[in-house]
C-alpha cells in the first residue's frame, strides 16, 4: 500500500501521516519493531526533521528535502521491478552473496540458495524478526539512540524493513556479502530502511552496500543500520554511492563494539545530490578497534556532509578516522568529527583526519573536529586541511608531457588514493579504484552499468 | 636547436634574469656555471614553462618554434627536458602510470599508437639498466620516499624513457655519492648522441670529469658574464668565483 502525501509543515503532516497509517505500520512488522513506535514518534514529535539551528546539522538544513509531495511505501510492493533485467550480479571477479531491497524493502524475487555458512542468517528483517523475536529482542533499536536525532526517531518509527544479517559464534563469512539499494519507481518518494547486523563472537563478516537511483525522480531516503560487533568479532562496512542529483539521502550507521573487535566503515559517495552520512561508534568493552573512513567527490550543487562520533568509553581502544573529499564546481561539504574519552577511558589512542582539494573558488567546506578528553594518558590528533592541487607537482607532470587535464587527473587520483587503500576487499578496491578515475574524468554517470553490483546501463536521462 | 636571445625573467617584481644570449646546437654539451642565486635553476625553469616565472622580454626558439608561447607538455613533446634541481613527491600517483601517460602523450602528438602493455614495460625495464635504477622505486609512486641521489636517478630514468632532443640537468649531481654520480653521468653519455644536445648545470667541476663539456658559461646575477671550453670549469675550481663576482659588481 503507497499513501501519497503534500508535505508542507513537515512535523504536524508527518505526526498525521504516522497517526492515519498506524494499523499498516504495525501490521506485519515485528513485535520489538513495533513496541518502539510509539515512543520514537514523540521524540519525533519534539525533535522534527533537523534545520540547521541543530548544532549537529549546521551545515545542512535537511528541511526543504522532506517538503514536497512524496510517496510512501506502507507493504512490500515489489513495484513490479524485474531485477534480473536491471542487475547482473554475477561480475566474476567479485565473488559475493547478493541481496537486492527496493525502494526500502527486501526483495524476494532474487532469493537464491546463497550456500551461506552453518548458522548464518540473512534476509529481510520484517521476516526474520517474526522468526527469531529473541534476537531483535536483545539488539533492535539498542545501538540508534532515537532521544537525540529527529531523523533517527523518526525511521524507527515508520521503517518496516530492511536487511538483517546473523552471523554465529566463531563463523567467517567467507565471501563479501553485497547489498544493492535500489530506488525506482515513477513516483517521488520517501523511503526508511532499518538495517541490523550482529556479529557474534569470533565471527567475521564484510559488507558491501551500494546504493542506486534508478528513474529520474526525487527520492528522499532515511535509512538506519546498527552493529552490534561482539567480542573479538571483525566487520567491514563499505557503502558505495552512486545516486543522481535529485536523490537525499540520509544514512546513519550505529556502531557497539565489545572487547577486542575491529570495525571498518567507509562511506564513499561518488555521487549523490544531498548526502548526509552518521557513523557513531560506542566503544563499550577494551581493546576496541574502529577505523571511520569516508570519501566524497562532488560537483554541481551537490552537497555531502559526514558526521562522526566515536564514544570511547572503555580503556586500550583505538580509533582512526580519515575522511577526504574533492569538490568541484559550486558543491558544498562539511565534516563533523566528535570524540569523546571517558574519565576511565585510559591508553585510548584515537586519531583523525579531514583533507579537502576545492577545484574551484565557489566550491566550499566546513571541517570542525570536536575532541572532549577527561583522561589523561591519551594519544589523540585531529587535523583539517583544504587545499588546492598542487602547482609544483602540476608542474612536474606537465614538464614531461602530460596534459594539464590529464595531470589533474592523476593529482585528483592521487588525493582520493589514500582512502581507496583502505578497503580491505581486493576486488572491491580494484573496482572502485576504476569506478573513481571514471569520475575525475567525468565519465562515471549513474545511469552507467555498475562495475561494483554489475548493474546494466539503462537509457535514462541523466540529471 | 636552441637560441636565446635576451632573455628577461621576474618573479614577484624581482629582475631574476637579466638578458641571457645562449645558442646550443645538436651534438653539443654547454656547462653552465655559477654561484648559488644567480640564475641557472630559474633560467631552466622558465625554459621548461613555468609559470612562477614572467617573462619580460626576450625569445627562445627551439628546433625553429616559438619555444616560450607553447605550453610546458607542448615543450616536453617537442623534445625538452629538465631533470629538476628538486624532484617533486607526488605521493598516490604510480611511477608506471605516470610514465604510461608521458610516454603514450608523446607518441600520441607525434601521430604515434600508444604503446602495448607489453612494449611499455619492455621499454621500462631496459632504460631502468641504462640508468641501473632500482625497480622497487619504479613500483613506487613518483619520487616518494625517494633519497636524494634515487631522486636524480629517477630523473635521469625518464630522460631515457622520454628520448629528449635537448636536456638541461639542474645539479644533478649534488648530493650525489661518486658511485651514483658515476652512474647518472654513465647514463647521459650513454643517451647522447650527435642530434641531441645536454645544458649541464653544477656548481662542481667534478661531474665534468665524467660528461665533458664543450663549452662552459658562467652565469652570474642574471647574465652569462664568461664563456669558454672546458679549461673553464678547471680554472673556475681552483680560483673559486670571487675573480668573478669582483670583474662584474654592478
Ligand atoms: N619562487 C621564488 N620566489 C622568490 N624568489 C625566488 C624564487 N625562486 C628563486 N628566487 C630567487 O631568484 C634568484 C635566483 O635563484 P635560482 O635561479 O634558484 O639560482 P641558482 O639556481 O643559480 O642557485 C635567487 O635570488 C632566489 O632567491
Ligand atoms: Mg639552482
Amino acid at each position: 500500500m503507497t499513501v501519497t502525501s503534500q508535505i508542507v509543515n513537515l512535523q504536524e503532516e508527518y505526526l498525521a501521516l504516522y497517526n492515519q497509517n498506524e494499523a499498516h505500520l504495525l501490521n506485519g512488522a515485528p513485535d520489538r519493531m513495533n513496541e518502539l513506535r510509539q515512543e520514537a514518534i514523540g521524540h519525533f514529535e519534539r525533535l522534527g526533521i533537523p534545520s540547521n539551528k541543530v548544532e549537529e546539522y549546521r551545515y545542512t538544513n535537511l528541511q526543504p528535502f522532506f517538503k514536497g509531495t512524496l510517496s510512501i511505501g506502507f507493504s512490500n510492493e515489489q513495484l513490479g521491478v524485474k531485477l534480473g533485467d536491471i542487475f547482473q550480479c554475477d561480475v566474476p571477479e567479485l565473488e559475493s552473496y547478493p541481496v537486492f531491497l527496493v525502494n526500502g524493502w527486501y526483495s524476494f524475487q532474487n532469493v537464491k540458495d546463497f550456500g551461506l555458512p552453518e548458522g548464518v542468517i540473512m534476509g529481510s528483517i520484517a521476516e526474520i524478526g517474526k522468526k527469531h523475536p529473541e534476537l531483535l529482542e536483545k539488539y533492535y533499536g539498542t545501538a540508534a539512540n532515537m532521544d537525540r536525532d529527529g531523523l533517527i526517531a523518526m525511521n524507527t518509527a515508520f521503517a518496516q524493513d530492511g536487511l538483517f544479517l546473523y552471523v554465529p559464534k566463531g563463523v567467517v563469512v567467507d565471501k563479501a556479502i553485497q547489498i544493492v539499494n535500489i530506488m525506482t519507481g515513477d513516483v517521488d518518494r520517501l523511503a526508511f530502511q532499518r538495517n541490523l547486523v550482529i556479529m557474534e563472537e569470533n565471527s567475521q563478516a564484510r559488507i558491501m552496500v551500494c546504493e542506486h537511483t534508478l528513474s529520474p525522480n526525487k527520492y528522499v531516503i532515511n535509512s538506519v543500520t546498527e552493529v552490534i560487533a561482539c567480542e573479538n568479532a571483525v566487520c567491514d562496512i563499505y557503502n558505495v554511492q552512486n545516486q543522481h542529483n535529485l536523490t537525499t539521502q540520509v544514512a546513519s550507521t550505529f556502531i557497539r563494539q565489545k572487547a577486542y573487535s575491529n570495525v571498518v566503515t567507509n562511506n564513499l559517495t561518488l555521487h549523490a545530490g544531498v548526502a548526509r552520512n552518521n557513523v557513531v561508534v560506542t566503544m563499550e568493552e577494551e581493546h576496541c578497534e574502529s577505523h571511520i573512513y569516508g570519501l566524497y567527490l562532488t560537483d554541481k550543487n551537490q552537497h555531502v556532509d559526514n558526521f562522526s562520533f566515536v564514544d570511547h568509553a572503555k580503556p586500550d581502544c583505538l580509533s582512526t578516522e580519515l575522511f577526504k573529499g574533492v569538490l568541484d564546481d559550486r558543491a558544498t561539504g562539511a565534516f563533523a568529527g566528535r570524540v569523546l574519552v571517558r574519565k576511565d577511558a585510559q591508553r585510548t589512542n584515537a586519531y583523525q583526519t579531514n583533507k579537502n582539494l576545492l577545484l574551484t573558488e565557489d566550491a566550499k567546506i566546513n571541517s570542525k573536529p570536536q575532541l572532549e578528553i577527561y583522561a589523561d594518558d591519551v594519544k589523540c590528533s585531529h587535523g583539517a586541511t583544504v587545499g588546492q592541487l598542487d602547482d609544483a607537482a602540476m608542474f612536474y607532470l606537465r614538464s614531461r608531457g602530460v596534459s594539464e587535464a590529464e595531470a589533474r587527473i592523476l593529482l585528483m587520483y592521487a588525493f582520493a588514493y589514500e582512502v581507496i587503500e583502505k578497503i580491505r576487499v581486493e576486488p572491491l578496491r580494484e573496482q572502485i579504484r576504476g569506478l573513481v578515475e571514471k569520475r575525475f574524468r567525468g565519465e562515471l554517470d549513474k545511469c552507467d552499468s555498475c562495475v561494483v553490483c554489475g548493474q546494466l546501463g539503462n537509457s535514462l536521462t541523466c540529471l | 636547436m636552441l637560441v636565446i636571445k635576451d632573455l628577461h625573467a621576474k618573479i614577484e617584481d624581482k629582475e631574476i634574469l637579466r638578458g641571457i644570449n645562449l645558442t646550443v646546437k645538436p651534438g653539443e654539451i654547454h656547462a653552465i656555471m655559477g654561484p648559488n642565486g644567480s640564475g641557472k635553476s630559474t633560467l631552466s625553469a622558465v625554459l621548461a614553462g613555468n609559470d612562477k616565472f614572467e617573462v619580460t622580454e626576450g625569445e627562445v626558439s627551439f628546433n625553429g618554434k616559438k619555444l616560450l608561447e607553447l605550453p610546458p607538455e607542448d615543450r616536453s613533446r617537442e623534445g625538452l627536458f629538465l631533470s629538476f634541481q628538486y624532484p617533486v613527491e607526488i605521493p598516490g600517483v604510480s611511477m608506471v602510470n605516470f610514465m604510461r601517460t608521458a610516454v603514450n602523450e608523446h607518441r600520441k602528438y607525434k601521430g604515434e599508437e600508444a604503446l602495448s602493455a607489453s612494449d611499455f614495460l619492455k621499454k621500462m625495464r631496459d632504460k631502468k639498466k641504462l640508468v641501473e635504477i632500482d625497480s622497487k622505486l619504479t613500483n613506487r609512486s613518483v619520487n616518494e620516499g625517494f633519497s636524494g641521489g634515487e631522486k636524480k636517478k629517477n630523473e635521469i630514468f625518464q630522460m631515457a624513457m622520454l628520448e629528449p632532443t635537448l636536456s638541461i640537468l639542474d645539479e644533478t649531481d649534488s648530493g650525489l655519492d661518486i658511485d651514483a654520480l658515476r652512474i647518472v653521468a654513465n647514463g647521459v653519455n650513454k643517451l647522447k648522441t650527435e642530434n641531441n644536445a645536454t645544458i649541464l648545470i653544477t656548481h662542481y667541476q667534478r661531474l665534468l670529469d665524467y660528461i665533458v663539456p664543450d663549452y662552459v658559461h658562467v652565469l652570474y646575477k642574471g647574465r652569462i658574464v664568461k664563456s669558454a671550453g672546458k679549461e673553464l670549469a678547471l680554472e673556475l675550481e681552483e680560483k673559486g668565483y670571487d675573480w668573478i663576482k669582483k670583474e662584474f659588481e654592478d
